[in-house]
């Protein structure tokens, strides 16, 4: 019998379809590798055998009682952000302990409405606060590229990405604030997409910043991704910024080809100091798309400079109120102090790491009396510039094609001392989350040291059918089929 | 703008974040690089520009009046920290 | 879009009549007062969250999860909510918002799961407006209306269950609450007191908030500044949480004086917050914060901006009732009543809608006088509340008709009342069983009258040369006749017997 974890999820759900195998058997692939592997990788925070067992032994049951869904059967890892009824969901931080929801996430429970199998809960940096996954609390997550150099899978959704890439798990949910989709998977040389912002329900997902998180997954190629994010969003009533709009068949739009369609390229995306590679790789995708049939047109996206900064202030701000009720009272570790604001600052000092806190004083700061207009006041209205940008992109093409990330993965450790270095990891992605676009990474080819790179597409609002479109050209034309040795 | 040891001090407190002393001036600096770095921002020409709270272009969805939730007193409680007949408990909080 | 911010600010400054001055040893003093009323919606749900906002209920029961602000919970709004405040606004003729939003106030503490209370800070769905209120000389003043707008209640924290722990009930968490903010327009307690009671009365008028000040659906900060008067503003003291309308009088006049004093001693008012102590009837420094506040307003990013039509607003205008003030004066010009008498009626929809029932079809000022002496006074002297009156509004004005046909004399009417009270039967029932009908019999009478003269001469030679005796006689009559002759007609026989002109 072939390896059933190798299989991508597509060609799973087929099997299962044909009854080649059960939901039982992958499943329990699954879990053997993941017991195998995940010592090393660290990509699951918590494994769920007995539970994916029993989701198994269901799905099998339903697909022989001819009731199979979408995704029936499938063994999917969940990222620790997303809310799991009775296992814990911890958002990778101490400050909420063994907190077990009693309440599932829309995402997840449109997964197990369509069928699919939880095996765990994956890693992530703190609160989705990080592009390295260095900041969680249960450790990081190792990049199965190149797995003894110890290289980070990136971050936020680094467990994602990391299991996805190391057959820890079909496809993986993720969610991206700032680039946390989209630049793990050009870490690791697997797909993810962020969708427009309200696509995905962020009704129990642990919030970071609420208007600009949103939901995707990270999958191993481009038709998995459409297939999951198909399962994955929908109108949800719970959440007042969800977009009550149809769900197309995503996966029909890989194959649809680009011929006609107006790429765009932006200059402002091509960065003093980028490496060469990425360069040259940006230019093979333009290639790619113009063989292909597309036309490419220059574009000018003038504000993008100052997406990083807007993001800095914006995203902290919402983060410190978002965090607030972390606070030891109702749920999570409490540490005691003398009197109420000691237990307060124990409990969230000892609760919050690093990165958590600095952000959490960056956001308090940039709301409080005084420079509340200088900081975040400004922050929105150059946040309307970048949309604006976007905007007038849209009279001259498409889609936009850029690099996913402005490197390959590097060595965990290596930027941990400079927040700003880490923080332009998200230099290219940032954008779509300011302006509420949807973007995917792809990956295109590899670096020098033969680690994976991808390269972004970025789409109209509400238009992922193009953006897979792209993606499917990019892909077929990188016939990028390099795994990490593992 | 760039912040000293006081306004440090000031929203810890704000954010509820106990800080050691010896953390303080460290925070100073990785505070004011990064307020530095936001410095940026006033190059930008934002005459006349709408401040920009959601991307989402609807209206907010209003829900019926109805009781649809809560009569879940042991699932509230369930993770808390301390509970007692039914109240969540915590420090003595003096107004 | 263009929206015009709206901050609550102290503008309107109105010099207060020289009776109510307060006076001071080196002068007279004017005192200022706006208040922000907390009423809440009169809601089945909670703003944002399908839980339970019924007062009551074990603790932690009416809670869901984003009421108990966990993680990943998001809110959505209750268009209720968002209707109750649009007629509270139209009710005082406001400024109706069409374009508002939701900020978050940044705090913490206990009882406020989410760590920020959702409110409307800068854009309000109602602008200004006006309520009129009767000042102490019974003349009315208008007090301007700043603003109101939707924001979240805290839980309940219990500070006496255990000496070293604070209990927390989330089931007040995330209720609705209509902040109604008046302009500094208010110059006495009296006027404080009177603003609040026509608040409440306008409030359960439109059905927008229940009244109910025990269960706290209805608390007043009260803000309070002396001057001299039309002089420079003086510095105000917040007072939280007034819960009644004595209350509002007492804190008003208490920290007024308080301010003279410590301004008359060479001293000045520290601007801070202060609570209302019920049993002293003082008012003192809520325990300082240990650092100013600083709430950090952003608007929430979880909700959008809350845009409602013209048409929105004119379906809720169409179903307004008739308001306190109009209903007065329909009183005053339909029934002939007093504007006090009217005023009295119309202070309560409970009090109006009863005496409207009662009055159909008989004597309107007769009812009110049954009402406003008879039933008030016995629910008063009982401490029966209204609602619970042993006499429905319809016996009332059973009880009323059979006085005007003349089935029963006003004596008489007295004992029936008491009945209606004891019996809970209406009048005609209790006239009939125990025979209380009024004679008109005339021989009857005269056969009385004889009967008596007979008896007492010497009274009726007293009658004769004194005429006022007549009253004296009519009573024997009554007597003798058990209350049941017709009082005009045991006059008239009398008058021709004695006769006395």
């Amino acid at each position: 019998m072939t390896d059933l974890t190798k299989l991508s999820l597509k060609s799973a759900l087929d099997g299962l379809n044909k009854g080649d195998f059960t939901s039982l058997e992958i499943t329990d692939a699954f879990l053997a590798r993941i017991d195998a592997l995940n010592p090393k990788l660290n990509a699951y925070t918590l494994v769920t055998h007995e539970k994916a067992r029993e989701d198994a032994k269901a799905s099998d049951a339903r697909r022989a009682a001819g009731n199979a869904g979408a995704l029936e059967g499938a063994p999917l890892g969940i990222k620790d952000l997303f809310a799991t009824k009775g296992y814990r969901t911890a958002a990778c931080s101490k400050i909420l302990g063994e907190f077990k929801p009693e309440y599932e996430s829309t995402v997840t429970s449109n997964l197990w409405r369509d069928g699919a199998v939880m095996l765990g809960k994956l890693n992530m940096d703190e609160f989705a606060m990080g592009s390295s996954n260095e900041t969680s609390a249960y450790g990081p997550v190792v990049n199965p590229w190149q797995i003894e150099k110890k290289l980070t899978p990136g971050g936020s959704s680094g467990g994602s990405a990391s299991a996805v890439s190391a057959n820890l798990c079909l496809a993986a949910t993720a969610t991206d604030t700032g680039g946390s989709i989209r630049q793990p998977a050009s870490f690791t040389g697997t797909v993810g997409i962020k969708p427009t912002y309200g696509r995905c329900s962020r009704w129990g997902i642990v919030a970071f910043a609420s208007s600009l998180d949103q939901a995707g997954p990270i999958a191993k190629d481009v038709t998995d991704t459409a297939i999951m994010l198909k399962s994955m969003c929908g109108h949800d009533g719970k959440d007042s910024t969800s977009l009550n709009v149809p769900v197309p068949d995503f996966a029909a739009a890989v194959s649809r080809g680009v011929k006609g369609l107006k790429i765009g390229v932006p200059k402002e995306y091509r960065l003093d100091g980028m490496p060469e590679e990425i360069e040259k790789l940006w230019q093979d995708g333009i290639n790619w798309l113009k063989e292909a049939g597309a036309e490419i047109v220059d574009i000018s996206l003038p504000h993008t400079k100052y997406a990083l900064p807007t993001y800095y202030i914006v995203a902290p701000a919402e983060a410190s109120s978002n965090l607030a009720r972390y606070d030891g009272m109702r749920f999570g570790n409490r540490v005691d102090g003398n009197d109420l604001i000691d237990t307060y600052e124990k409990t969230r000092a000892a609760g919050f790491g690093a990165e958590v806190q600095r952000r959490i004083l960056i956001g308090t700061y940039v709301l409080s009396a005084g420079y509340y207009d200088a900081y975040y006041l400004k922050a929105q209205k150059v946040r309307a510039r970048i949309l604006e940008d976007f905007t007038k992109a849209w009279e001259k093409c498409d889609a936009i094609l850029t690099p996913t990330a402005p490197s390959a993965a590097f060595p965990i450790g290596q930027k941990q001392t400079d927040p700003i270095q880490m923080y332009l990891n998200d230099v290219f992605t940032v954008t779509t989350n300011l302006a509420g676009l949807p973007g995917i990474s792809v990956p295109a080819g590899v670096d020098v040291n033969g680690l994976p790179l991808g390269l972004q597409v970025i789409g109209k609002a509400l238009d992922e059918e193009t953006l897979f479109a792209v993606a499917g050209v990019v892909e077929k034309s990188a016939n990028f089929t390099a795994k990490p040795n593992l | 703008m760039s912040v000293s040891e006081k306004d440090v001090r000031k929203i810890a407190r704000l954010s509820r974040l106990a800080i050691q002393d010896e953390k303080v001036p460290v925070m100073v600096d990785e505070l004011n690089g990064i307020l530095n770095w936001i410095e940026m921002l006033n190059e930008v020409n934002v005459d006349g520009v709408e401040p920009m709270t959601s991307v989402v272009a609807q209206v907010l969805p209003m829900r019926d009046d109805v009781v649809s939730d809560g009569n879940q007193q042991a699932a509230v409680l369930k993770n808390a920290p301390k509970a007692d007949s039914g109240f969540f408990v915590v420090p003595k909080a003096v107004e | 879009m263009t929206v015009e911010a709206s901050t609550p600010i102290f503008t309107a400054f109105k010099t207060a009549r020289p009776d109510q001055w307060v006076k001071g040893v080196t002068g007279d003093w004017e005192i200022i007062v706006g208040m922000e009323v907390h009423a809440q919606v009169a809601a089945n749900s909670k703003l944002f969250s399908g839980a339970s906002a019924s007062y009551g209920g074990a603790p932690n029961s009416h809670v869901s999860f984003i009421d108990s602000g966990m993680p990943g919970m998001l809110p959505v709004i209750n268009k209720f909510c968002v209707e109750q405040a649009v007629r509270t606004g139209l009710g005082l003729g406001a400024k109706i918002n069409l374009w508002s939003r939701f900020d978050r106030k940044n705090y913490f503490y206990p009882d406020l799961p989410q760590g920020y209370q959702i409110s409307q800070y800068l854009y309000p769905i109602v602008g200004e407006g006006e309520l009129e209120v009767e000042s102490e000389d019974k003349s009315t003043i208008m007090v301007g209306i700043e603003r109101i707008h939707l924001e979240q209640d805290a839980g309940k924290s219990i500070h006496d269950l255990d000496p070293d722990a604070t209990y927390v009930d989330l089931n007040r968490s995330g209720c609705a609450l209509m902040e109604i903010v008046s302009k500094p327009d208010i110059r006495s307690p009296e006027e404080a007191a009177n603003y609040f009671k026509s608040l409440r009365s306008l409030v359960r008028y439109l059905g927008t908030c229940d009244g109910n000040m025990d269960e706290g659906s209805m608390r007043a900060d009260v803000n309070v500044s002396v001057r001299r008067p039309g002089g420079e503003l003086g510095t105000r003291c917040e007072i939280k949480n007034v819960n009644s309308t004595k209350f509002v009088a007492m804190a008003v006049a208490y920290e007024a004086r308080r301010q003279i004093e410590i301004l008359e001693d060479g001293g000045s008012i520290d601007q801070e917050t202060r609570l209302f102590d019920v049993k002293t009837g003082q008012t003192r420094t809520m325990r300082s914060k240990e650092d100013a506040h600083d709430y950090r307003y952003f608007p929430d990013p979880d909700l959008l901006p809350l845009v409602i039509t013209q048409e929105f607003v004119d379906g809720i205008k169409a179903t307004l009732p008739e308001l306190p003030s109009a209903k007065k004066q329909r009183f005053i010009n339909d029934f002939g009543l007093s504007a006090y008498d009217a005023g009295v009626l119309v202070a309560d929809k409970e009090f109006s809608d009863y005496f409207e029932e009662a009055a159909s079809g008989t004597d309107a000022k007769m009812v009110n006088s049954w009402l406003t002496v008879e039933l008030f006074g016995w629910l008063n002297k009982n401490g029966v509340e209204f609602a619970n009156s042993p006499i429905s509004a319809k016996n009332l004005g059973g009880l009323v008709k059979l006085i005007q046909d003349g089935t029963i004399n006003g004596k008489i009417a007295k004992d029936v009342f008491a009945k209606m009270i004891e019996t809970g039967d209406d009048a005609s029932t209790i006239v009939e069983r125990d025979g209380l009908k009024q004679t008109t019999d005339t021989g009857a009478i005269e056969k009385a009258i004889d009967d008596l003269m007979a008896t007492q001469p010497d009274k009726v030679t007293e009658a004769r040369e004194k005429p006022k005796m007549l009253g004296w006689w009519v009573g024997q009559v009554m007597k003798s006749t058990g209350g049941k002759a017709n009082p005009a007609i045991v006059n008239d026989i009398l008058k021709k017997k004695l006769g006395i002109e």
